[in-house]
């Protein structure tokens, strides 16, 4: 084979072209200095379509085949098929951001829906229709929060369970702006509100907590985080799911401010990783809201329309003075979580949520029953998953629990981490019996 | 002449919309859970409709979205290729779906691909390091800022806190470079379209950190200076950096790490037709020079063997204990690493959608995409009425409505069914009518495409003004929107 099987143009048409626009070879057209030209070879040789695929999945292959026990910000629920389907129609995945919306009425309604959802789920004013992911959204909360505080200040507050993963993006995004990030304490996988009160300041300028949290315990001092935030004017930022926030206190009634998570735990399988960062915030800040934003209008025949709306806020109008860089983002994803929600309806979500609920608790009671394992570590609700002492070295133990495939966290020397929902409960019980091999 | 189809668009008019699903239905359930009352909310309100509604739904809105299958697309700068359904397969092969926590034992598979795109992607930008982490190109300059900055702070110069960028260049580097900390000083370009050297040269100071930098630029004109820049940035004491959503125009004929480069991005969607999906995901792996490449994010990718003794890695396990001499793979943290740009390891799927593009084309399919790409655009640009100012250009051009507002030429093209191009910028030319053709069109389609430019080109004001017609909505009131803001279906009753 030799050129591109996606480069439309035929012999024939080519020549014909070279020749319209008058030149012998299209070497020609390419203004490009001899000193900098590249005359090597990147070494790849073309395949076939089956050859290409076969060389992905060969290498793919080395995988392990495990059972994940794993959470810690990235979940799998079953997906169902209607999201692979309707999600791979190609007016849909080919498409590109909605510039001329008089021909793209299609994804914008679905990312209004999606920005609807989750208004809906968190009670706040405005929804912004995808970030990268969770870490990424948690960084633009901040950014916000020191735009739109009144007075000066500088320090972010986050609770210590959050991932060293998230942390470090949050002082990334944030070390431009002057802005310290500093981890405050926990009780028994909640937020300690009397050390929370203690580093509290008027130079704080946002507090975050997550429900659930890191650890899958359900956070009971939303409340107070939220007037601690409030009598120091500084913004509270609750990080947390759609699934999650179905059942959990609705964040708007405990005073987030704003709040961020992952929506990818609806529409997608493990993706090592991929997330649907989620924003949403008070209707006040609405101009100070990074990413894009789709809004209903009407079109000149009076019809109700939607379009991308509140640009100037955005990199390719306000350029160094925009809310946000980014540019692209997860739309895609957005619809996927968009239509695995509608499948779910009110009902799915909340029986599905309530599920989340216990599943943790039934396998941390069977945990519970072999000796030398404690679970859960902390006596709280768990969403998902719960964290589990061990007498014997928990990486060792993690590493057993592989060569019986399955995988779990080990999140220190005497503790793993383990996750449970719809679409492993299945192994709950191999999986039990698998860790009572190990341990005994 | 008319391209229409109906079947393009779905159906015109009004009273024709696709409800929202909270007009077909609103269901409030009352929350009953396990857990305590007070950890509870009430209720929650939201539409609950059986599958086979939700199929119809979903297939109406779709059948009122224009992609690059439905027909032209020549979106300058945006780059709408067509996407290969087979990289879809690779995808969702069920070894991609994993968790980011699994053991790097257990992933070597997963690890193997990433190590292997590095290394094409490297040779590819004649780059010694790349990074995948970056989850679109924005997210790539962003990298790309951090990585200039630890360099700076590493060789005593943190004072440097100046990023150039040309004013052609794309929005979100003035916007990366500001998340950064960094004051953006613009330069204007010169008559040509290109960078004015003495403008680059007044610019530049003992505070530049970087000039950023798209080559071709956004007018689709190569940098010819391109050496004499990068001498001038680097005597200067400042990295260069390559924008690369225009890489796509070079491929196996120029690499921006023989031009002076120190650092790029890649953009995936662009340049290895991955799909935009309306918006995102994207991925903008970051590459650097040898001496960048000890700031990379963590953690990265390598080869190693067992006699290799690698740095212990931040994730739970240390490499795959291979037989001796046998190849493994691990993940490490980069000695003086910036640290994290995505909680995890950014937009995998579309990586390995990427990784398996590259690997059918070979260099051949990748010379010849960028190749007909350029062909492409020079032979439409060859067809259209509209005079184009500046050349000679390569993958894109940038035509002029002159006495026509493009943006209503762009709304009319929408009536001959097809894709207008990006308008109104860069603004070094009026009326800018940005187009890219891609490698995707035939010489028939490039002249349906060339008639429908030259048909608006042909009509008054007065026609253009009123455009579209033929399309799902009407012209849409922007002022409206953002006057009245309207933005979930609790604004809307």
């Amino acid at each position: 084979m030799s050129g591109s099987p996606y480069a439309a143009p035929s012999e024939a048409d080519t020549e014909a072209m070279l020749d319209a626009v008058g030149v012998d070879d299209v070497d020609e057209l390419f203004d490009i200095p001899e000193s900098v030209r590249f005359d090597g070879e990147f070494g790849i040789d073309a395949k076939s379509e089956q050859a290409a695929l076969r060389e992905t999945k060969r290498r793919l292959s080395k995988n392990d085949d495990l059972t994940e026990f794993l959470g810690r910000g990235h979940y799998e629920h079953y997906v169902p098929s209607l999201v692979d389907s309707v999600s791979q129609r190609s007016e849909f995945i080919t498409s590109y951001t909605q510039y001329q919306p008089e021909v793209t009425q299609g994804f914008l309604q679905v990312l209004f829906e999606y920005q609807s959802l989750l208004v809906e789920l968190t009670g706040l004013g405005v929804a912004n229709c995808s970030m990268y992911d969770e870490a990424t959204a948690l960084a633009e909360a901040a950014l916000l929060a020191k735009r739109v505080r009144a007075a000066d200040g500088d320090r972010v507050l986050v609770p210590e369970y959050v991932r060293e993963n998230y942390v470090s993006v949050l002082e990334n995004y944030t070390g431009g702006s002057d802005v310290t990030v500093e981890r405050y304490g926990t009780d028994d996988g909640n937020v300690d509100t009397d050390t929370l009160a203690e580093v509290m300041g008027d130079d704080v300028v946002m507090v975050y907590a997550e429900n659930p949290t890191t650890l899958g315990t359900v956070e009971e001092n939303l409340d107070a985080v939220g007037d601690l935030a409030d009598d120091h004017d500084a913004l509270f930022c609750l990080g947390s799911d759609p699934v999650a926030m179905s059942v959990l206190q609705r964040p708007v009634d405990v005073g987030a401010d704003v709040v961020v998570g992952d929506a990818s735990v609806l529409g997608m399988p493990t993706s090592y990783g991929t997330g649907l960062g989620v924003f949403a915030t008070r209707e006040e800040f609405l101009r100070q809201v990074p990413g894009r934003l789709v809004g209903a209008s009407e079109d000149e025949a009076g019809t109700r329309a939607f379009t991308l709306t509140l640009q100037t806020r955005e990199q390719h109008i306000r350029k160094e003075r925009a809310t946000s860089n980014i540019c692209t983002n997860q739309a895609w994803v957005a619809l996927r979580a968009g239509i695995h929600a509608a499948w779910l309806g009110a009902d799915g979500l909340v029986d599905l949520a309530n599920e989340l609920v216990e599943l943790p608790r039934d396998l941390a009671a069977d945990l519970n029953e072999i000796r030398g394992v404690t679970a859960p570590v902390h006596d709280r609700h768990h969403v998902r998953e719960f964290q589990a002492r061990t007498e014997q070295p928990a990486p060792a133990v993690a590493s057993d629990l592989e060569s019986e495939g399955f995988a779990v966290h080990a999140v220190d020397d005497h503790t793993l981490q383990v996750c449970v929902t719809d679409a492993n409960a299945h192994a709950a019980d191999e999986f039990v019996a698998a860790v009572q091999e190990v341990i005994e | 002449m008319e391209h229409y189809d109906q079947a393009r668009y779905g159906p015109a008019g009004a009273d024709t919309n696709e409800q929202l699903l909270s007009e077909k239905d609103q269901t409030s359930v009352d929350v009953d859970s396990p857990l305590p009352d007070d950890l509870t909310r009430d209720e929650v309100e939201l539409p609950s409709l059986e599958e086979p509604e939700l199929a119809r739904h979903y297939v109406r809105l779709s059948q009122q979205n224009y992609g690059v299958d439905s027909g032209p697309y020549p979106l300058g700068s945006c780059t709408m290729k067509y996407n290969p359904r087979f990289t879809e397969d690779a995808a969702a092969l069920p070894d991609a779906a994993v968790h980011p926590d699994r053991s790097v034992d257990s992933l070597q598979g997963t690890l193997e691909l990433m190590a292997d795109l590095q290394d094409y992607l490297g040779r590819i930008g004649g780059m010694d390091a790349v990074t995948l982490q970056p989850p679109a190109g924005a997210a790539g300059e962003f990298t790309g800022i951090l990585l200039a900055e630890a360099y700076h702070e590493a060789n005593g110069e943190g004072h440097r806190d100046e990023v150039v960028v040309p004013d052609a260049a794309h929005g979100t580097n003035f916007a990366s470079a500001a998340l950064g900390g960094y004051d953006v000083v613009e330069i204007p370009s010169g008559d040509d379209g290109r960078v004015d050297l003495d403008a680059l040269e007044a610019a530049l100071g003992e505070n530049t950190a970087a000039l950023m930098l798209t080559n071709p630029n956004t007018l689709g004109l190569f940098e010819r200076d391109i050496e004499t820049v990068a001498e001038l940035v680097h005597d200067a004491g400042g990295l260069l950096y390559y924008d690369g959503a225009n890489l796509n125009a070079l491929l196996g004929r120029a690499r921006p790490g023989d031009m002076g480069f120190d650092i790029m991005h890649f953009n995936v969607h662009k340049t290895f037709a991955t799909p935009h999906g309306g918006g995102g995901p994207g991925a903008g792996p970051v590459g650097v020079t040898e001496e960048l490449a000890e700031f990379l994010p963590d953690p990265h990718v390598r080869r190693v063997s067992r006699s290799d003794t690698g740095r212990a890695s931040g994730v739970q396990s240390a490499p795959r204990a291979a037989a001796d001499g046998e190849e493994g793979y691990e993940l490490y943290t980069p000695e003086r690493s910036v640290g994290k740009v995505h909680g995890f390891q950014g937009n995998w799927p579309v990586l390995v959608k990427a990784f398996a593009y590259i690997d059918r084309l070979g260099d051949d399919g990748l010379a010849d995409a960028s190749a007909k790409a350029v062909l492409n655009a020079n032979y439409l640009a060859e067809q259209l009425d509209y005079d184009i100012p500046l050349g000679p250009f390569h993958h894109e051009f940038v035509a002029s409505a002159s006495d026509q507002d493009a943006a209503d030429v762009a709304k009319r093209m929408l009536d001959y069914g097809v894709h207008p191009p990006t308008t109104k910028w860069p603004e070094l030319v009026d009326e800018a009518l940005m187009t890219e053709p891609t490698e995707v069109e035939t010489k028939s389609g490039l002249d349906d495409l060339a008639d429908a430019f030259n048909a608006v080109a042909g009509e008054d004001d007065e026609t253009l003004a009123s455009a579209p017609n033929r399309t799902t909505a009407r012209r849409i009131d922007q002022t409206a929107a953002a006057r009245n803001p309207r933005l979930s279906w609790h604004d809307l009753d």
